[in-house]
């Protein structure tokens, strides 16, 4: 693939996924965020849209034995993760084929199979059971890692930074990966965390910390992968801290008067991580702009198949109200 | 007098009592919003908007917004208290009390005995609670129970604006700690409300309807639910009294049994699920107290012993609904 008759190369397997990956994120949000406008969303949604560089620039270095830990922005983490498109959508939906059979909702997307852990509501919590993760899978000596999501908002919870203290005790195969969007809700990192410096909080229990542009696929990439090898290899905890833009409210319906007039506008033109990637494997002849066009239509009938498939699905059946409390009988 | 909303009404409580006492401060996640931002202040004011305004009357002095840290603004509102301001903290929804809980359980609700009664702890802890929202397992729950398990604490469970507006001015006055727990699904109610500053005593019931067949006992939202059920009952010939408590700590206990005895059959209804919380707490007191005035066993209408799913049809069945009170009361009074 890749320029015209070339063959396909490992790396431009890894372009296109990444491309179709953070696309399919944007439509996906794009098309939810009319939806719920139109009312046709029955549930609470916070979007992520403005953020695919990070999630996807993270799990493309995952594998099936590695744990992802992701937040209440958890469409496009579980997306790039590679969890099923339907069943997101009929999570979000709150229908039986939901991920979570329609029991937990968009904040709690899970999917335990994938290792994808978490949508959390509380906000910090991920990131002890984060260390959890890293601590079953160093003892089962099976070479997985663990990156866990957290807003810039999480920073300020206590549990973080025990969660940091622990994991650099343990020395855990684990990667604290901060996107930071400049909000918590409606409050500003810039008052809300003193010294406005995330990183360096990491630092402070003497992890290797890194600071990355969020909306350059490429720079998460490599600045991930570095922390993600390192624990891998025996190297113990690390922080990533990405400067992400957020391209809607908190959560739809926000009327988001707390951002400066214009902010959005500007950050979707000089910070738009699919232009950035667009730009650089069109500028380099890695991929072309025909087949990027031919992936663009194939998320949209994808997206769309999934919204009308959850739109249309069943609700929980009365059962479910009384399953899935226990393991076993009580 | 005015016609105001719930939301209107703890927000009119708020600006009185902040207005009557310098020390009223309050503190929490977004009351004003808009921080750090390039936009407007007071862009939120509050989650759920109740406290929207009150960052232009009296500044960001006393207006605090917090960091996303509930242990320590909730630990600061403590030992703020106990060094003499009046805090109001509000914990965004009640679930979050995981994240806060030592500050609140094993601080504040001690403080006052442990160290021989040699402070005052005049702190009000505003929560938010309840379903019907679809916002699942950990943004749904009601915990008066557990909060009432835990003595030093005060608790108070507004179903009406009035209601609203008087209790939450008694409980920033209060010297103890207090924790004011508003329904979420309850913030549009509308009613008459007086404009002026009042109190309501903590301790004392609403008797929200009379009638001789059988008593309900019903908390915070479950008390609309529980009239619903009393007005259908009445066209088929069952006589209700509705008993709203208001306050769980301290817990009116004269009116409950004054009508129990009356009635000789207890129904309570509650939002929390049916294991140690208001339901089994309740029943627990009426029935070693007038075991023999009873005609039949006291029943619970509760949600069942599970979380809150996030489903709009799982909710609703989770959630107890008029037809279910209905039914539990036409067993009782055929017995
Ligand atoms: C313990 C806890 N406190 C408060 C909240 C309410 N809340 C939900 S999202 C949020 C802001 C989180 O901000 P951030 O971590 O930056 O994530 P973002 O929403 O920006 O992705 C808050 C305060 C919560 N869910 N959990
Ligand atoms: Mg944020």
């Amino acid at each position: 693939m890749g320029g015209a008759g070339k063959p396909a190369t490992e790396e431009d397997a890894a372009l296109r996924w990444a491309y179709r990956t953070m696309q399919t994120i944007r439509c996906f949000e794009e098309r939810l965020h009319a939806d719920f406008a139109a009312g046709k969303v029955p549930s609470s949604v916070h979007l992520y849209a403005g953020q695919e560089a990070s999630a996807t620039g993270i799990c493309a270095h995952l594998g099936e034995q590695d744990y992802f830990h992701i937040t209440h922005r958890a469409h496009g983490p579980a997306i790039a993760r590679g969890a099923d498109l339907k069943a997101i959508a009929q999570e979000i939906w709150l229908r039986a084929g939901g991920l979570c059979s329609g029991k937990g909702g968009s904040p709690h997307l899970h999917d335990a199979r994938l290792k994808l852990v978490g949508a959390n509501g509380g906000v910090g919590s991920g990131a002890a059971l984060a260390c959890g993760s890293a601590l079953a899978t160093r003892h089962r000596g099976d070479g997985g890692v663990v990156v866990c999501l957290l807003g810039d908002g999480a920073i300020n919870q206590g549990v973080v930074a025990e969660s940091f203290n622990l994991a650099a005790v343990w020395s855990l195969p684990v990667v604290f990966a901060f996107e930071n969007n400049g909000y918590a809700e409606a409050t500003g990192t810039a008052y809300a965390i003193a010294g406005n410096d995330i990183a360096a909080r990491g630092a402070a229990v003497g992890m290797p910390i890194a600071r990355v542009d969020g909306a350059d696929y490429f720079a998460v990439h490599a600045t991930a992968g570095e922390a993600i090898a390192r624990a891998r290899a025996g190297g113990g905890p690390s922080l990533v801290e990405m400067q992400v833009p957020r391209f809607f409210g908190h959560y739809e319906g926000d009327a988001q008067k707390y951002r400066a007039a214009g902010e959005v506008a500007e950050l979707r033109r000089s910070r738009d991580c699919l232009v950035a990637f667009r730009e650089r494997v069109l500028g380099a002849g890695l991929l072309t702009a025909a087949e990027l066009a031919g992936i663009d239509a194939k998320i949209a009938a994808e997206v769309d198949e999934a919204f009308s498939t959850a739109a249309a699905a069943a609700p929980p059946a009365a059962a479910a109200l009384l399953s899935d409390v226990y393991a076993g009988r009580i | 007098m005015s016609i105001k909303s719930y939301r209107a009404a703890i927000r009119e409580a708020l600006e009185q009592e902040m207005l009557r006492d310098p020390d009223v401060i309050l503190i929490g996640e977004d009351l004003a919003g808009g921080a750090g931002g390039g936009g407007e202040d007071d862009a939120w004011g509050g989650p759920m908007a109740v406290t929207k305004g009150l960052l232009g009357k009296f500044g960001r002095q006393r207006v605090l917004d917090t960091p996303v840290s509930e242990a320590a603004f909730m630990g600061a509102a403590v030992g703020a208290a106990a060094a003499g301001l009046r805090p109001v903290a509000e914990l965004m929804f009640c679930d979050f009390i995981g994240v806060c809980c030592d500050q609140i359980v094993n601080q504040a609700a001690k403080y006052r005995y442990t160290f021989g009664g040699q402070d005052r702890l005049p702190l009000t802890v505003r929560t938010t609670m309840g379903a019907g929202q679809q916002l699942g397992s950990q943004h749904s729950q009601v915990l008066v129970g557990l909060f009432t398990s835990f003595a030093g604490l005060k608790v108070v469970v507004p179903s009406t604006p009035y209601d609203a507006k008087g209790l939450l001015a008694t409980a920033i006055r209060d010297d103890d700690p207090v924790i004011f727990c508003e329904h979420r699904l309850l913030y549009r109610m509308r009613e008459e409300v007086p404009d002026g500053s009042y109190t309501i005593p903590f301790g004392e019931a609403r008797i929200v309807e009379e009638g001789g067949d059988v008593t309900i006992v019903a908390l915070s939202r479950m008390v609309h639910v529980a009239a619903e059920a009393v007005h259908a009952l009445r066209a088929e010939g069952i006589h209700c009294t509705l008993i709203d408590p208001r306050t769980t700590v301290p817990l009116d206990t004269d009116t409950i049994f004054d009508s129990v005895e009356a009635t000789g059959r207890l129904v309570i209804v509650d939002e929390a699920g049916p294991r140690c919380g208001m339901a089994s707490d309740i029943a627990a007191i009426v029935a070693e107290e007038l075991f023999s005035a009873l005609r039949a066993p006291i029943r619970r209408v509760t949600p069942p012993c599970v979380p809150v799913p996030a489903a709009p049809n799982l909710e609703k069945l989770y959630l107890p609904d008029a037809a279910r009170v209905m039914a539990v009361v036409r067993e009782l009074v055929q017995r």
